[in-house]
């Protein structure tokens, strides 16, 4: 704890506090400072949360029972493809990093700021304004595309309804995700504090630093073919276009190729999230450090050879199938080496009950669902059967909510003591936990079921035989919007009257928590030294 | 575990960090041409005599020209970086002119070329191009869409060239400072590289 | 910053702008021959080489860092990945 003090002595302004250049709102727009920034993702991103929560508690009414309810076929379209164009462009994906990444990681490696504060800014800037783009192509044009996120070609190159705007946002959002992998790949190897070895830094980092090549080297082949849906659109170029000798089975490669890899940016960071909280927690160092760190660099290269089992029932040749089903296997390496590390980590340890650890193990529980029904998935003979079903629906749900988004909530609880200087009530976000886990299970564990049996998705209707599981499915999705607003209550109530948070309320070693909460403006007054690894708990 | 050393954080600008961010910038741009690369090859597989056939209607002359053209850029862009790091801004600043020059003289000839091609009725969605084989319009298409992307690169590539020359005017950039000239070289020399494999994959399948 | 060992000169530049003018030539002659299936293999190995050179001389890549080497050939892998497993897929259908 001497040590601890020695960081702390100076007592100096937060950068909350912190007075610039500007007043109001645009100290915070016009700011640099990769603190602000990464709050100011946090705010923007949770607000697209909600409107993408909205959308699917929309969506799971109109199904709480057969034939038209609250909206027709060309609505539900349109509903479900943004509720997966919000969520995967502009929650799931820039999701951690963007947010928690801007925040901690130079925090973690002893740095002031990221290496292009500048392009930091400016890649929230490219976020907002392609969220605007998507936003104003609801109402221009044909009204609200009605693709599917996926854009497939060639039903995007026919469709009346405005694709070109709101792919030209994804486009752009695609590049501030180029920008902040940019930003974490230099920043990471040039700007560590001196000691600050490779494996001294927190798995947090190593998990952005694999996410960081995968946003610079996959996000461009999307960026390309939105550009080339557009070309489609206004010149007719037929790439993608059978009528002109094209081949829509292109555009669903060159879709996946990012999209795949994409998958991983948004498990990835999650992923060190949960090896963030997982030793602070059981007050033990990390089982197996260099296990985890390089299972994040070989989740991010296995991204890249195994995007062609989202296509086995496209028309594929025999070939392709077997191998990318073949590889689509390998994945689950890496991910078992991390899952069986947290538990062995959690083992002996001194556990101690918090919400960060509660998030942590539904993430844990959650992703071993999702992570199991993906071989299902992976497998062309069942893939066959339950390709385009709700077995899918649950699939992905129970890795990017249950994966993902619980452990960004997971990352929040951790870290919103730190990053605001407040206490949440810790009862309150227990009960919310526990109200979101459930509804979380009940709305899309009969997905599975409703799969298996032969539902499809995209449907705005189904046979009287699906009723039950859809009904129970969409009780189940009001329990878990009552765990959201209970848990963002918590938070917003803690922000006016919650407690002052000391310094270092859960223990952890890392560096965030030897200095003051929140933050001083440039984090270190001196560049610490750094002489021991990240989880060090036995001083 | 942690200690505090007198160390302190120098303030100058991380030169290798920059040169770092540039490379991974042109990584990803390696990476957005790939995709066209990907179309580009997967059309030549299949249609390979559809692909000489069309190509036969390229301008060789103009393609080896602007090769040319492009290549000399590139040196003259290496001189100018070479004259700063000795010193002499004013040699930097002429040799980035001739580079700029250069830039424009090779867009001068994508516009007579295109212009040319556009003057027989050949352009993406043509009525010329509706009625001939669709394999053959895939190729005159993707002659569009790569050299197209490759031209804006390099028409912002003279922007930035542009600004760098005022910088360089401005004494903004000079022989302590010249990352910036360095990455703008790296990115003007990315634009070449890419033109070397679309010279021979468009022009020369004849 | 930069260090100043055998950094290229003006005399490397002129010589390998003269070595890109003349394989240029060379690229031009072999494509009017008619090599048939080795003709595209010979024209992407010319071009490769242009490249290298470019990047090594040019772009100073010979004195770099082994990181910036390391990271380029981690893109290229990375583009060959995705260009060669399509081939999968379009080769066999």
């Amino acid at each position: 704890m001497t040590q601890d003090s020695i960081l702390l002595k100076t007592h100096t302004i937060s950068f909350l506090e912190e007075k610039g250049r500007y007043k109001g709102i645009l100290s915070w727009i016009m700011s640099t400072n990769h603190k602000r920034i990464g709050l100011l993702y946090l705010l923007s991103m949770l607000s697209f949360f909600i409107i993408g929560v909205i959308l699917g508690l929309l969506m799971r009414l109109e199904l709480i029972a057969p034939g038209r309810t609250i909206m027709g076929p060309q609505t539900y379209n349109s509903i479900f493809t943004l509720h997966g164009v919000i969520m995967i462009f502009l929650f799931v994906i820039p999701g951690i990093p963007a947010a928690f990444g801007n925040f901690f990681l130079p925090i973690h490696i002893g740095a002031r700021d990221v290496s292009f504060p500048r392009i930091n800014l400016l890649s929230w800037y490219f976020f907002i304004g392609g969220a605007t783009l998507v936003v104003i192509s609801l109402f221009t044009g044909g009204g609200p595309i009605d693709t599917g996120w996926t854009f497939y070609a060639p039903y995007s190159i026919r469709t009346g309804t405005n694709v070109s705007l709101a792919v030209l946002g994804a486009f752009l959002i695609g590049f501030s995700s180029i920008l902040t992998g940019l930003n974490f790949v230099t920043t990471i190897h040039r700007l560590r504090a001196p000691g600050m070895g490779w494996f001294r830094m927190p798995l947090f980092v190593w998990s952005l630093y694999a996410t960081g090549w995968v946003q610079l080297l996959a996000t461009p082949v999307v960026g390309i073919t939105l550009i080339l849906i557009i070309c489609e659109r206004f010149f007719g170029v037929g790439f993608f276009d059978p009528a002109k000798g094209g081949d829509p089975l292109l555009f669903q490669h060159l879709f996946w190729i990012y999209s795949h890899p994409a998958v991983y940016i948004m498990i990835l960071p999650a992923m060190g999230v949960i090896s963030e909280i997982i030793p602070v927690f059981s007050r033990k160092n990390i089982f197996g450090y260099k296990a985890i760190a390089f299972s994040s660099l070989s989740i991010a290269l296995v991204g890249y050879l195994v995007w062609g089992h989202h296509m086995f029932t496209s028309g594929m040749s025999d070939t392709a199938k077997w191998v990318f089903s073949l590889l689509t296997f390998l994945v689950a390496i890496p991910s078992g080496v991390k899952t069986f590390n947290w538990v062995a980590t959690m083992y002996g340890g001194s556990i101690e009950i918090a919400p960060p650890l509660l998030y942590a193990l539904s993430f844990i529980f959650a992703f071993s669902i999702g992570g199991l029904t993906g071989l299902i998935n992976g497998a062309i003979a069942t893939d066959i059967h339950i390709h385009d079903t709700y077995f899918v629906v649950g699939h992905f749900h129970y890795t990017m909510f249950g994966g993902t988004a619980f452990a960004f909530f997971g990352a929040l609880h951790y870290w919103f003591p730190k990053m605001f200087g407040k206490m949440y009530s810790i009862r309150l976000a227990n009960i919310a936990w526990l109200i979101l886990f459930t509804g979380f299970n009940i709305l899309y564990f009969p997905m599975f079921i409703l799969g298996w049996e032969g539902m499809p998705r995209r449907y705005y209707d189904y046979l009287p035989r699906f009723h039950m599981l859809h009904l129970i499915s969409t009780i189940g999705s009001w329990i878990l919007a009552t765990g959201l607003i209970l848990m963002f209550y918590n938070f917003l109530r803690s922000l006016k009257y919650g407690e002052r948070a000391e310094h270092n309320p859960w223990g952890g070693s890392t560096l965030e928590w030897q200095i003051q909460s929140p933050p001083p403006p440039e984090n270190f007054e001196h560049i610490p030294a750094v002489s021991a690894g990240p989880y060090d708990f036995k001083r | 575990m942690i200690s505090i050393t007198s160390f302190s954080v120098e303030k100058h600008t991380d030169y290798t960090g920059s040169k770092i961010g540039m490379w991974l910038f042109l990584f990803t741009e390696m990476l957005l041409f790939g995709g066209l690369f990907l179309i580009y090859s997967t059309y030549r597989a299949k249609y390979p005599i559809s692909f000489h056939v069309a190509a036969k209607d390229l301008n060789i002359q103009i393609g080896t020209l602007n090769t040319i053209l492009l290549l000399t850029s590139s040196l003259t862009m290496a001189i100018s970086i070479l004259s700063i790091k000795n010193g002499s801004r004013r040699g930097s600043a002429s040799f980035l002119m001739i580079t700029i020059i250069f830039g424009l003289l090779f867009l001068f000839n994508k516009y007579f070329e295109w212009g040319e091609k556009i003057a027989h009725g050949i352009y993406p969605g043509s009525e010329a191009l509706s009625v001939i084989d669709s394999s053959i319009v895939l190729f005159y298409n993707l002659y569009f869409v790569m050299t197209g992307l490759h031209a804006l690169h390099v028409l912002a590539g003279i922007f930035v060239l542009f600004i760098m020359f005022v910088l360089l005017l401005k004494k903004n950039i000079n022989r302590h400072d010249f990352v910036k000239l360095e990455n703008t070289g790296l990115y003007w020399h990315f634009v070449d590289i890419i033109w070397i494999y679309l010279f021979p994959l468009f022009y020369l399948i004849t | 910053m930069q260090n100043k060992r055998n950094e290229a000169g003006f005399l490397t530049y002129l010589f390998v702008w003269i070595s890109l003018i003349v394989l240029t030539a060379f690229t031009v002659t072999v494509a009017a021959l008619n090599l048939g299936k080795i003709a595209v293999l010979t024209a992407l190995s010319i071009a490769s080489f242009k490249s290298l050179m470019v990047l090594n001389f040019f772009m100073h890549l010979k004195y770099e860092d082994r990181l910036f080497h390391f990271m380029l050939l981690l893109s290229v892998i990375t583009l060959s990945i995705i260009i060669g497993f399509t081939f999968f897929d379009i080769s066999f259908r």
